[in-house]
């Protein structure tokens, strides 16, 4: 009978993966976040997301290199810098087309996208370089439970995974809790009215826009010490990002938070269980969650 | 779609600008140039245009006609230069069965798919279809018959029907102009159909077509089944010209690439994905020297068509003649041309 089971993996095998998951799972949980910020004022999906998150670690890594200032500082200046370039992409290219469909948003940061990943491809290749842990939180724990050795945990990834729930919670408190956000949301309700209340809406737009491009070059920054820095890693992140916020749903922020933990760690333990799988598994929730309930797991009815 | 957006077609061609003769006459020199391409320019090309003219048509009617942006696209010419590869390779099946088998692979496809994206409207059905995309990608990547990074080489041209020697450069261009020809003829008929005009009160306003009675969800489906099957077709017959399906097909890329073509040509206009076709693989020719600066150029494009040319080639055209012919034929002359929306 036991034999239909799966094979159960040791369980340190087992707690890697999860980890290994839980890491992914905070990434797309920054992203998707960010992606949720954007949409829920600017109504555009942000395909140029991917390559803002590429920027981050790019800048984290010039900054090493060129001015050898390290991880500390860069996790403030990268944000800054790549959120500073959000501010300017958004006066110069999507204010314009706030008034067409939305489907032209995308295409508009797709083709922004693929202008940032080329220029990057030309000079870097398509190879990762490396960017190495910081001093301060190299090592690891060796985690024991009643004696027995479970798992050893990086110091650098129990940073990720930390900095990465409190950076979502900050974001979300702020958004849901503080007075910004009433107007943030008066605004997509009715821009002009708000507008009449004497609140600059294109500049609070413009700033949405900077904001959600500094939290995805935040998560570049974090992410440079794991995954190697190179020009592809937006874009190859970028469509799982996507697929983890139709599961989500737009709607809400904490349903952004939850889904991409979520799904990094299904996406972990899938990789245990039935390893070619795992790259598809994401896709394939999202399909089931399409059929079970069309507007995402926290969405609201679109 | 939004309900205060403007339409992404909606500067697409209202009524035909053309009179019936002079269309015929200007389809009639078209084909002739068609027919006589090959004796000037480079066979190759011709057939590698046509298969992105007829994948970009495919495309075309799901964005142009009913409003749908699939960003996925590639999963079915991918899938579908795969399957014919691998039949015509392994199995040693004459081309045209081929071809249809890869093309019925792409149908069935999109049925699945279409079934699962037309639930979400709008940006989001973009993302569904690019993420169901993506896993066809990833299965490509592993499976052990598409050979990897590889790809499948040296697919044999074969003999058309067991007659026609199609590693002879004339004899396959025509055939896949055939092929395209076929392809165009039907999306034509479709547009100009009574079920092509419930996909056009779909897109200008779905909760009104469902008030009058129609079952929008299979009008839908049913235009993604078309638009995945012609696809497929071009998938197909594009793995016979280059004797080669790889992961270029299926690439996320590939899906980008199709929806530049249509917008540069002109997003719901008949003619324009085939113009946009031979623009984007002449400069694509033009410029592969310049390596990866070919995705720099491609995104200035896209920001460009997006910002400022949103009609697109043929669109831009329409949009002059429509405006010349008003000028001089002033108002109260029926069907002259009204401002067009949103502008």
């Amino acid at each position: 009978m036991l034999t239909f089971l799966p094979h159960i993996p040791p369980l340190p095998a087992l707690l890697g993966q999860l980890l290994i998951g839980l890491i992914n799972g905070a990434f797309y949980a920054m992203l998707s976040l960010g992606l949720a910020v954007i949409f829920g004022l600017l109504n555009i999906i942000n395909f140029t997301h991917g390559a803002q998150y590429m920027l981050g670690a790019f800048c984290a890594w010039f900054l090493l290199q060129i001015a050898g200032v390290g991880y500390w500082p860069a996790l403030v200046i990268a944000p800054i810098v790549v959120g500073v370039f959000g501010l300017v992409i958004e006066r110069v290219f999507i204010r314009h087309i706030y008034r067409l469909d939305h489907l032209y948003g995308l295409l508009l940061t797709f083709g922004i996208a693929l202008i940032i990943e080329g220029v990057f491809r030309n000079y870097y290749g398509s190879s990762g370089l490396p960017y190495t842990i910081p001093d301060s939180l190299g090592g690891g724990q060796r985690i024991t439970l009643f004696g027995r050795f479970i798992m050893f945990l990086p110091n650098y990834r129990a940073w990720v995974i930390a900095a990465s729930v409190i950076f979502c919670f900050g974001t979300w408190f702020m958004i849901e809790r503080t007075r910004f956000v009433v107007n943030l949301r008066a605004t997509t309700e009715n821009p002009t009215l708000v507008q009449a209340f004497g609140i600059n809406v294109p500049r609070m737009v413009t700033l949405t826009y900077g904001f959600g491009a500094a939290l995805a070059a935040l998560a570049g920054v974090m992410a440079a010490p794991i995954y190697q820095v190179s020009p592809l890693m937006g874009s190859n992140i970028i469509v799982v990002v996507f697929a983890v916020v139709v599961i989500g749903g737009m709607g809400s922020i904490m349903g952004a938070i939850v889904s991409g933990f979520l799904l990094g760690i299904i996406e972990g333990l899938t990789k245990v269980f039935w390893p070619e799988a795992s790259t598809t598994v994401i896709f394939v929730v999202m399909a089931i969650v399409l059929l079970v309930k069309p507007a995402g797991l926290f969405g609201r009815t679109a | 779609m939004s309900a205060s957006g403007t339409s992404i077609t909606a500067m697409a061609e209202r009524e035909s600008l053309l009179t019936p003769r002079a269309n015929l006459v200007l389809t009639a020199v078209l084909l002739a140039l068609a027919v006589a391409a090959p004796f000037g320019l480079y066979p190759v090309f011709l057939m590698k245009a046509l298969c992105f003219a007829l994948f970009a048509c495919a495309f075309n009617l799901l964005i142009g006609y009913v409003g749908l942006l699939s960003f996925g696209h590639a999963a079915f010419f991918g899938t579908a230069a795969y399957i014919t590869a691998h039949v015509t390779k392994e199995w040693g099946v004459e081309p045209f069965l081929g071809i249809l088998m890869g093309t019925a692979v792409a149908a069935l496809l999109g049925l699945v798919f279409g079934w699962l994206a037309i639930r979400r409207q709008g940006i989001y059905f973009a993302m569904v279809t690019l993420a169901l995309a993506q896993m066809v990608y990833f299965f490509a990547l592993q499976a052990k018959y598409t050979h990897g990074e590889d790809g499948i080489q040296a697919v044999p041209r074969g003999y058309l029907f067991g007659v026609f020697d199609l590693s002879e450069p004339y004899t396959m261009y025509y055939f896949v102009l055939a092929v395209f020809l076929l392809g165009y003829w039907i999306i034509y008929r479709t547009i100009h159909s009574p079920f092509g005009q419930v996909l056009k009160a779909i897109r200008e306003n779905e909760p009104r077509a469902i008030s009058l009675g129609y079952k929008t969800d299979q009008y839908k489906l049913l235009a993604f089944i078309l638009s995945a099957t012609l696809a497929g077709l071009a998938g197909s017959t594009k793995t016979l010209v280059f004797q080669l399906a790889s992961l270029t097909d299926v690439e996320w890329q590939m899906s980008g690439q199709v929806v530049l073509m249509t917008l540069v040509g002109g997003l719901g206009t008949v003619f324009g994905p085939v113009v946009g076709a031979f623009i984007y693989i002449t400069m694509e020719n033009y410029l592969a020297q310049y390596g990866s600066w070919v995705t720099v150029i491609q995104g200035v494009i896209f920001v460009f068509c997006v910002l400022v040319f949103r009609r697109g080639v043929v669109g831009e055209i329409a949009h002059l003649a429509r405006k010349r012919w008003a000028s001089a034929h002033p108002p109260p002359a029926q069907g002259a041309a009204r401002p067009a929306p949103g502008e």
